[in-house]
């Protein structure tokens, strides 16, 4: 669904990503890793048109994304929660979730209550400000606003930041049961290897800008000297 | 650009010897179009160390030349010292109203000093109205202009003389502001202006440089506020508009913003647009109308295109057209960062 | 005691014209986190193209529908063509430019009509109304003044509550990256939001322009005047900036009552300055530093 060909990417002077190149599957959680640094945030953002890349070429099914506006790129089906979650706390819970699907027409209400059904804490505090919310909530809220597009990749920045380990869990939980259940395809970072890799399809490891590794979840868990060198255990 | 005494004086010695024998050759038309060209670089200069040095921007240096010109006066008015030191105090009541304004403007950011000068430009004039006994009221205040030395000879031009003054005190002017520039102070004023917390924890008094900035530039606005009496012996509201603030911003602006050379180039900018504006109308046989506001057009074009175009000025696109024919030379070097450089892709 | 209520009520009328520029201020900020210095000579054109409506022999009323129009169109033109490329550049670029523009237009109109004053008609009577055999300093246009600056608050605060433009224009203005990665045109609501500056901006100019006459830089006090409302009110809300509007107008009539009519712009410098320094935010702002 997702090719990446030897893309590049740089702030300045400073590269963050030095020829990337990967494949991604539909219906399939593709878990990417590595150390901080190693341009995991700048991947998404690149691909999502945050940022343009220097060189390479991103398609989504075929077709060439890599030069179009942010805009554009998520009415193709390309929902980013970027690093940070970016919940807008000066809005309230429901105005948030709206946002998500503005674009679609219908004020946005289309399928929030889907999303309420998914996120039954959420349903308790629409009418509140999306600061009151706690970190898991946030996230939660985060990651239902990316879903109110319908898209079908998501990009997720580093969900399990910050929370409790039973919190992200949850999370994990989540994700893979929306590939199952709606074949969702999911482009998720990771600094938590083991929790991605136990519901991902496949993994991807970075350094310094480049592929370290791109292999099935069992392998890579199994890796120990892959462990020591970019992930950190 | 770290030019010592010695060098500055030099340079302004050779200056003034080529401005004394310009004067010679002038016109006395001319000799007052130089006479305008020298107090416009007073306060372009000055204005050019508070902006293009340390990053404040004013759009009250109008008013400030105002100051000048009515302190001039009524120095003039009530006792008759030499002129020199009538100048020194205009410069001195002008940069005392620096300091209030200075005080009040190191607590302000970027446009909300623009915003409070601006309140400053649209007011002040209106004062000579209301105190209209003491100020003179809308038709101003007149004061004889001054006499050449009998030395001279009797048939001395009055017009090179006040070219004279006007241009020896731009000379003065540029050697204390080349100093100040190349000096701790004008370290300080760069460090804040690029940075004010960086500038903040190596120790500089963030708010103590930005007064003095403004303090500088308002004695120089003061100074030429002086000279402009000299030259046209009048001081009227109606010479120190909003739009005179927004010329002296032009000619910074044009004249690359940071550089003294850039302000003397700016200044001269200042008297050749208007020049250059009413002969082409009159060639164009254009209405009366489009002359009058030909030039104050140009500058608003100029001021827009050149923020669009080379937030540095002339003298910082050149350096970039070159930067950019060394680069396109070497494809995958990464060229300079402009001072307007923009990382994300817009909109 | 009666000089008090003709200067508290002249106060109101003239702050609701301050309010409604310090509102397309608000608004402009908002969007782009600009000051639009240009704002004056933008609502000076508008109004000129509206006296010139009615000069021609038009109804008062078609020359404030297109005074509008005029200013909806401009706004819209001058963020797209020349806002657009410094909105992510250094404050000072802007800055510059917006002044640039300022002069530009001055410059522009007093080529096209010259700096003659030309007298622009009230909407309606501006005679005092009568009050206990006495003419209070409050006339029937002053009082349509207050009503429809008012009536142009509750729209907009209407407006960013109640529809998706709303959202979107305050989600662009809160976080204007995440706001795209929802695929809200975030470009699009800046012009909206200048747009709508426009509007309220040349709703003062004509408004303003029977006490001021109009002429290229008859509305440099009115941008001070609406600068420091603004100021006053914090940048961020329409309603700080009715508040600022009303405030400042009772201060400055005072000040004109009391002192003299040409310490009023000196007196509005005042405030201004007094206000930044004490809450430089504002009396309303919530002191957001913006993020994205």
């Amino acid at each position: 669904m997702l090719a990446v060909d030897d893309l590049q990417t740089a702030y300045g002077p400073v590269v963050a990503l030095d020829g990337v190149s990967f494949e991604v599957a539909p219906g399939s959680i593709t878990a990417v890793l590595g150390a901080n640094g190693a341009g995991k945030t700048s991947l998404l953002r690149t691909l999502s048109g945050v940022v343009r890349a220097r060189a390479g070429r991103i398609r989504l099914d075929g077709r060439s994304i890599g030069h179009l506006p942010v805009e554009r790129i998520v009415r193709l089906g390309i929902a980013h929660v970027p690093e940070g979650r970016g919940v807008i706390e000066e809005l309230g819970v429901e105005d948030n979730l709206r946002l998500g699907g503005l674009w679609r027409g219908h004020g946005g209400r289309e399928g929030l209550e889907g999303i309420y059904e998914l996120f039954p804490r959420l349903r308790d505090r629409r009418a509140h400000a999306a600061s009151t919310l706690s970190g898991g909530e946030r996230q939660m809220l985060a990651i239902g606003r990316a879903l109110m597009s319908r898209p079908r990749l998501l990009l997720l920045d580093e969900p399990s930041l910050g929370l409790a380990p039973i919190v992200a869990a949850q999370i994990m939980a989540l994700l893979r049961d929306l590939r199952d259940r709606t074949e969702l395809t999911v482009l998720l970072v990771e600094q938590n290897a083991r929790a991605a890799l136990s519901i991902a399809d496949r993994g991807i490891v970075l350094s310094l800008g480049r592929v370290v590794a791109d292999d099935d979840p069992s392998t890579l868990a199994a890796d120990t000297a892959l462990h020591h060198a970019y992930l950190g255990y | 650009m770290s030019r010592s005494l010695p060098r500055n004086a030099a340079t302004a010695v050779a200056a003034g010897l080529a401005l004394f024998v310009l004067t010679e050759q002038l016109s006395e038309y001319d000799n007052l179009q130089l006479a305008t060209m020298a107090y416009y670089f007073v306060a372009v200069a000055g204005l050019t160390v508070l902006t293009g040095q340390n990053g404040q921007i004013s759009l009250g240096h109008g008013a400030l030349m105002g100051v000048g010109a009515y302190a001039t006066v009524k120095i003039q008015e009530a006792v008759s010292w030499p002129l020199a030191v009538v100048l020194l105090g205009a410069s001195l009541v002008a940069a005392i109203a620096g300091v209030l304004a200075g005080a009040a403007a190191a607590r302000l950011r970027g446009p909300y000093l623009a915003g409070a000068t601006l309140a400053l430009a649209v007011g002040l004039p209106a004062l000579a109205t209301r105190f209209s006994g003491f100020l003179g009221g809308s038709n101003g205040l007149v004061v004889a202009p001054p006499v050449p030395p009998g030395w001279l000879g009797a048939t001395f031009p009055l017009e090179r003389w006040q070219a004279w003054i006007a241009c020896l005190a731009a000379l003065v002017v540029y050697v204390l502001l080349a100093n100040l520039v190349r000096s701790g102070y004008g370290r300080a004023f760069r460090a804040v202006r690029d940075d004010e917390i960086a500038a903040q924890l190596s120790g500089y008094h963030v708010a103590r440089t930005q007064v003095l900035a403004f303090v500088v530039s308002a004695a120089c606005a003061g100074l030429a506020g002086g000279l402009l009496v000299v030259v046209t012996s009048l001081a009227a509201p109606g010479a120190f508009p909003l739009s005179l603030s927004v010329t002296l911003l032009t000619g910074v602006v044009l004249g690359g913003s940071g550089s003294l050379a850039g302000a003397a180039w700016g200044a001269a900018a200042l008297v050749l647009v208007p020049t250059w504006a009413d002969d082409a109308s009159k060639a164009l046989s254009l209405s009366s109308n489009v002359e009058a506001n030909l030039a104050l057009a140009i500058y608003g074009v100029v001021l827009i295109a050149v923020m669009l175009v080379a937030p540095g000025g002339i003298q910082a696109a050149v350096r970039r057209l070159v930067a950019f024919a060394l680069r396109a030379a070497q494809p995958h070097a990464r060229g300079p960062s402009s001072w307007a450089h923009q990382e994300e892709k817009p909109s | 005691m009666s000089r008090f209520l003709d200067l508290t009520l002249n106060g109101i009328a003239n702050g609701a014209i301050y309010a409604a520029v310090a509102l397309s201020l608000v608004l402009v900020w908002r969007a782009t986190r600009i000051l639009n210095f240009a704002q004056a000579g933008m609502l000076m054109l508008t109004t000129f193209i509206a006296w010139a409506v009615v000069d021609s022999g038009a109804s008062y009323w078609i020359g404030f529908a297109v005074a509008l129009a005029s200013g909806l169109v401009l706004g819209a033109l001058v963020e797209r063509i020349v806002i657009r490329r410094v909105e992510g550049a250094p404050a000072l670029n802007a800055v510059i430019v917006t002044i640039g523009l300022l002069v530009l237009l001055q410059a522009l109109a007093g080529m096209i009509w010259g700096g003659n004053p030309r007298s622009f008609p009230p909407a309606f009577s501006i005679r005092g109304y009568e009050v206990g055999g006495r003419a209070v300093l409050f006339s029937p246009f002053d009082l349509f003044t207050v009503l429809v600056v008012a009536g142009l608050m509750l729209a907009l605060t209407l407006l960013f509550a109640r529809t998706s433009l709303g959202l979107r224009m305050r989600a662009a203005a809160f976080a204007p990256e995440v706001s795209r990665l929802l695929g809200v045109r975030v470009g699009d609501l800046y012009t909206v939001g200048w747009a709508l500056g426009s509007v309220a901006a040349s709703l003062a100019g004509v408004l303003v322009a029977p006490s001021v006459f109009v002429s290229p830089n008859a509305f440099d006090a009115v941008l001070v005047f609406g600068f420091t409302a603004a100021v006053i009110g914090g940048l961020e809300s329409p309603l700080g900036a009715l508040v600022g509007g009303l405030v400042l107008g009772l201060a400055l009539s005072y000040v004109s009552g009391y002192g003299g009519a040409e310490l009023v712009t000196l007196g509005a410098l005042g405030i201004l300055v007094a206000v930044l320094m004490i809450r430089p935010s504002g009396l309303f702002s919530r002191a957001q530093a913006r993020r994205v």
